[in-house]
């Protein structure tokens, strides 16, 4: 790190680095990704213990917040069932633009093994989903890593969400 | 030694002869044989009419009228002793019987005995609550209401308790098919979006090994590939026949092998 080192005083002026909006922005979403602390059934108790500190989110900036308005993503970590499937809509309404949902487990994927009256035949037919991650119920490991590729996909996408977006059905 | 059972064929033959499961019959003692539930019995028929009475598995077990329910559950809750009901719901007999079968669960804490008390009723008549008598009636009875569709009369509070109020059905009836009717496959759409958004959302997927070959999105051909997200219309959809591999199987049977027959 030596080399990039920049020495304040000697040099005498401000250090000058040049970017995009889209760079500067998408740097600062991707590295502060908050999740609403929501859990459904048992892939939240692995959402928990990715959170805690053997797997620790919070050196990836990933910290659960308990409020919608205060949550960038959604996490759906578990099966939904059809009475629930109202309110997760409607918290997923109340957070704040730009957002993001990850649906954790085959049973948010599809309904998994409940392929019963009771329970949504996966969450994308309620909420429009850009991480399906597969697994029942997945490790907090398997979690980690699809919070980097919604990182990268972060990265990857425009600031400005209306370009880039997602299905939606209201 | 074990008995010798021959093993020829023994792939071919069936493991179970039975179509269907056949429950184990279980034995029925008469209720003389026990001295608690004997003075129970005795009791219980001094105030109600009892259909049948025995005992099974060591517990006992009396039928009653549907109409006498209170009766016989006050009886035995003041004059038996029975201070806990465990447990209370219904049996869909319907296709059967034309009838629900409701059964009471009781436990005596100072007898150490457990008791229940069976009753039959039509599919559209109703029973008398035992809140009054048992608290834990109040959530076991809207339960029973939930899930049968049984009206229980004078209970407090009766309204769906799993379900959602909006419901329609009673999926614990035989009737109720598994992956739900018409009403409860459109449940969430209908009720977050509105009608109108069933054609853009789209039923259910309830195959399991589903691929759609006109999403490029999700699935791929292999052999057919398409870039990521292309246009439908570019997806070639000519149905290929399976192709098995032509490379001939070697024949162990024919061609120069040993033979072991010439083996001393």
């Amino acid at each position: 790190m030596a080399q990039h080192q920049v020495n304040y005083a000697s040099n005498g002026g401000l250090p000058v680095a040049l970017t995009t909006v889209d760079k500067l922005l998408n740097w600062g979403r991707s590295n502060s990704l908050w999740p609403l602390t929501y859990g459904l059934a048992c892939c939240a108790i692995e959402m928990m213990a990715s959170g805690a500190s053997r797997f620790d989110f919070d050196r990836m900036g990933v910290i659960f917040r308990a409020s919608p308005r205060q949550a960038d993503v959604m996490i759906l970590a578990g099966t939904l069932s059809k009475k629930h499937a109202e309110f997760a809509r409607r918290l997923y309404d109340q957070m704040a633009e730009p957002k993001w949902v990850i649906s954790m487990g085959s049973c948010a994927n599809t309904g998994g093994m409940f392929n019963t009256y009771a329970t949504v035949q996966g969450v994308d037919r309620i909420i429009p989903v850009d991480i399906y991650l597969p697994g029942c119920a997945p490790r907090p490991e398997t979690l980690q890593y699809a919070m980097m590729m919604l990182q990268k996909k972060i990265r990857r996408e425009s600031a400005d969400m209306n370009k880039n977006r997602k299905q939606r059905f209201v | 030694m074990r008995r010798y059972t021959p093993k020829d064929n023994v792939q071919k033959r069936a493991k179970y002869n039975d179509r269907y499961w056949v429950a184990p019959i279980i034995p029925r003692v008469d209720v003389s044989e026990d001295e608690h539930f004997a003075s129970v019995s005795k009791i219980i028929s001094e105030s109600v009419e009892l259909l049948d009475s025995y005992i099974e598995l060591g517990q006992l077990v009396l039928e009653i009228k549907p109409e006498q329910n209170i009766d016989a559950i006050t009886a035995l809750k003041e004059e038996c002793g029975y201070s806990v009901c465990s447990e209370l719901s219904a049996i869909d007999y319907l296709s059967q019987d034309g009838e629900f079968e409701i059964f009471y669960q009781f436990l005596n804490m100072t007898e150490r005995k457990r008791a229940r008390i069976i009753t039959r009723i039509k599919e559209n008549q109703s029973i008398e609550s035992i809140v009054p008598l048992y608290d834990m009636a109040k959530f076991a009875e809207r339960e029973m209401y939930d899930m049968f569709g049984i009206y229980v009369n004078n209970h407090p509070y009766l309204k769906r308790i799993i379900m959602p109020d909006d419901w329609e059905g009673h999926p614990l009836r035989k009737t109720y098919p598994l992956e739900g009717d018409e009403f409860a496959s459109w449940y969430e759409v209908d009720k977050i979006f509105g009608k109108e958004y069933r054609d853009i959302i789209g039923p259910e997927n309830r195959d399991p090994a589903r691929v759609d070959r006109y999403d490029t999105q999700r699935f791929a051909r292999v052999g057919k590939e398409v870039p990521f997200g292309a246009d439908p219309s570019l997806v070639d959809t000519t149905e290929t026949p399976i192709e098995y591999s032509s490379a001939p199987l070697s024949d162990y049977n024919k061609g120069p092998h040993k033979t072991l027959d010439k083996r001393k």
